[in-house]
């Protein structure tokens, strides 16, 4: 999937993540997170599994976290990816969502 | 060396004392006190007022290397430590200085600095938050901070383990000769339990107020035998920030719910008779138990002897509603509990060493039947982390925490079992505060758990049909829902150790490593 222009999903309110995505030549990742000492690798580890799955190869994208679960910061990734690629409102590909 | 809460302690650290070899491992030993050595007033002084602290300061003798120690009855609002570390430091130019306090916090936030200049060298405290804690975790102290309970502080006070150059004690009110009050000021902050033991032990004792009373202010919790000078100042500290919301009852019903089943924990036991004595906290479930525990105690019409401890306007309440005898009070939590102390006879002020010293012949707490506590952490041996957040760094308070662990003959932990993401009930607490022998129930919001050393309660329990799982079962709960975190990275260095109550180390806390992934 393409990044076609900034996008956003999330907040920075407690348990959840703010993830921000942007067109770029090189896939990046930038994590910040309130629990990054105990659960950073493990917040890398379902970034990159979900980017992976999204198929998303280049792009700026930035997590802050704020001890978000597992499932909402994959919620969050895709949701930034879809809105970033225009396929929000329709299009959605649900069956690489599981 | 390796203790009974199988910590590796470093030779270098225990510098004479023993590892924590299990809550009563000292009991029966002999233990000689040390006195101060003070300056004696003989001949009748028309005042011991001075026009400034810096000339009290100077009075007293103040001098680098020297220990200066101050009580945090004001809490978040006090202005005496910040303003007496100033004086020492930046006025009176010297260096090498220990502070010996009952806590740190936001109020004695230029500490940080004056820690990262290596002007305050050595910190004793029962409690560290914010940019001090900060400091500390970083490695910018010059010597490992000691972190002690209520109780192992005027222990070590008393064993000559800390000696105080000088005490800098706020009082709401007092006259010109040191009789001195938390009540009848400006600005009141009710019991001066956090004071007495200093003004028994200290070589120097200083007097800060901001409202000067006729002589003689009495009744006194610091009396004028013990003091060397008197200072007015403007504000000794704002009673608005003791608490920075007022302790208010929880309507969360997942705290209620906890809240809850420690009532029923306590009406299961039958230690829960009329003249049961009783202590909480105030965190939102820990406070909730009083409205629980008032409705039990109605129902099977019993009354409670004593409350212990720091105080709420709930357990006040209870007194007024005639189901407490006694408070006693070592700290007061909120406006009401103040002005309830400076209004109600049976409401009574507490020092720490009356309270919580191990080093006595039988502080308050060995008669304490309950006490409510809450936990950062709790882990599979019932260890208690109430000091290192989940990155390691230094923030929170022992208090009186393991000293009414230790006393009260059931110890009962309430926490949800996980804040956010990260799990209260874990594999291996961060540090360990409070031993987990000394822990007999927790009780989260998925359960509750009892120590396999108390099958007593565990039969208690059953027998009131109260359901209970076992802690590793919480804790697998935990990590189902969060995730198991990886362990902390550290530096070798150690920056703090945890004191035992009797003077043992349970634990280091050593300097936490930058993350990597």
């Amino acid at each position: 999937m393409e990044l076609k222009h900034e996008a956003l999903a999330g907040t920075l309110e407690s348990s959840d993540a703010q993830v921000t995505v942007r067109p770029a030549a090189e896939l990046t990742l930038d994590i910040q997170s309130s629990v990054l000492n105990q659960y950073g690798r493990q917040i890398k580890a379902v970034a990159e599994a979900t980017l992976a799955r999204l198929g998303v190869t280049s792009g700026e994208v930035a997590i802050v976290d704020k001890g978000a679960l597992d499932c909402t910061l994959k919620a969050r990734i895709e949701t930034a990816v879809y809105r970033s690629a225009d396929l929000s409102a329709a299009g959605i590909a649900w069956g690489v969502l599981a | 060396m390796l203790n009974a809460v199988k910590r590796e302690i470093p030779e270098a650290v225990l510098a004479g004392r023993p590892v924590y070899q299990g809550k009563y491992a000292r009991d029966g030993q002999r233990l000689h006190k040390a006195a101060p050595t003070i300056t004696q007033a003989i001949k009748p002084k028309a005042t011991k007022l001075y026009a400034s602290l810096k000339a009290a300061c100077e009075a007293c003798g103040a001098h680098d290397g020297m220990t200066f120690s101050f009580h945090t009855e004001y809490r978040n609002g006090d202005k005496v430590a910040a303003l007496a570390a100033k004086v020492l430091i930046e006025d009176l130019g010297l260096k090498d200085i220990t502070v010996a306090a009952t806590s740190l916090g936001d109020a004695q936030a230029n500490f940080a600095q004056y820690i990262e200049n290596g002007q305050i060298t050595g910190v004793q405290t029962s409690g560290v938050r914010g940019v001090i804690g900060e400091a500390i975790s970083a490695g910018k102290l010059k010597t490992p901070a000691v972190i002690r309970s209520h109780g192992g502080r005027p222990r070590a006070i008393a064993a000559g383990e800390v000696h105080i150059d000088i005490a800098f004690l706020a009082a709401a009110s007092s006259d010109e000769f040191g009789n001195a009050s938390g009540i009848n000021g400006k600005n009141n902050c009710g019991s001066l339990g956090f004071a007495i033991d200093d003004a028994h032990y200290a070589d120097h004792v200083i007097v800060v107020t901001d409202t000067l009373a006729d002589f003689p202010n009495e009744p006194a919790a610091i009396n004028a035998v013990d003091v060397d000078a008197v200072c007015v100042i403007d504000q000794v500290g704002d009673a608005s920030k003791i608490a920075t919301k007022e302790a208010r009852m929880t309507q969360d019903p997942r705290e209620l719910m906890m809240a809850q089943d420690v009532a029923k924990v306590i009406a299961a036991s039958p230690d829960f008779k009329d003249g049961f004595s009783f202590q909480t906290g105030v965190g939102g479930p820990s406070l909730a138990v009083n409205r629980f525990l008032e409705q039990a105690m109605t129902a099977r019409q019993i009354k409670m002897s004593f409350a212990l401890g720091g105080t709420s306007k709930a357990i006040c309440d209870l007194q007024d509603k005639g189901l407490v005898k006694y408070i006693l009070d070592t700290q007061d939590f909120d406006q009401g509990a103040i002005a309830h102390f400076a209004s109600e006879p049976r409401h009574l002020e507490c020092s720490l060493d009356q309270y919580a010293n191990p080093g006595n012949k039988g502080a308050f707490v060995n008669n304490l039947d309950f006490v409510v506590l809450s936990a950062l952490e709790v882990d599979v041996d019932f260890n208690v982390n109430v000091v290192t957040g989940s990155d390691g760094v230094l923030r929170g308070a022992p208090g009186g925490h393991p000293d009414t662990a230790a006393g009260a003959k059931c110890c009962i932990i309430v926490t949800p079992l996980t804040r956010g993401r990260m799990p209260t009930v874990c594999d291996s607490v961060v540090t360990v505060t409070t031993p987990g022998d000394a822990v007999d129930v927790l009780v989260t919001d998925y359960g509750i758990a009892v120590n396999p050393a108390r099958p007593d309660i565990i039969a208690q329990l059953d027998a009131a049909g109260i359901k209970h799982v076992t802690i590793e079962a919480l804790r697998d709960k935990a990590y189902a829902l969060v995730g198991a975190p990886d362990p902390l990275q550290w530096e070798d260095r150690v920056v703090a150790v945890v004191e035992g109550r009797d003077g043992s180390v349970v634990d280091v806390v050593r300097q936490v490593k930058p993350f990597t992934f």
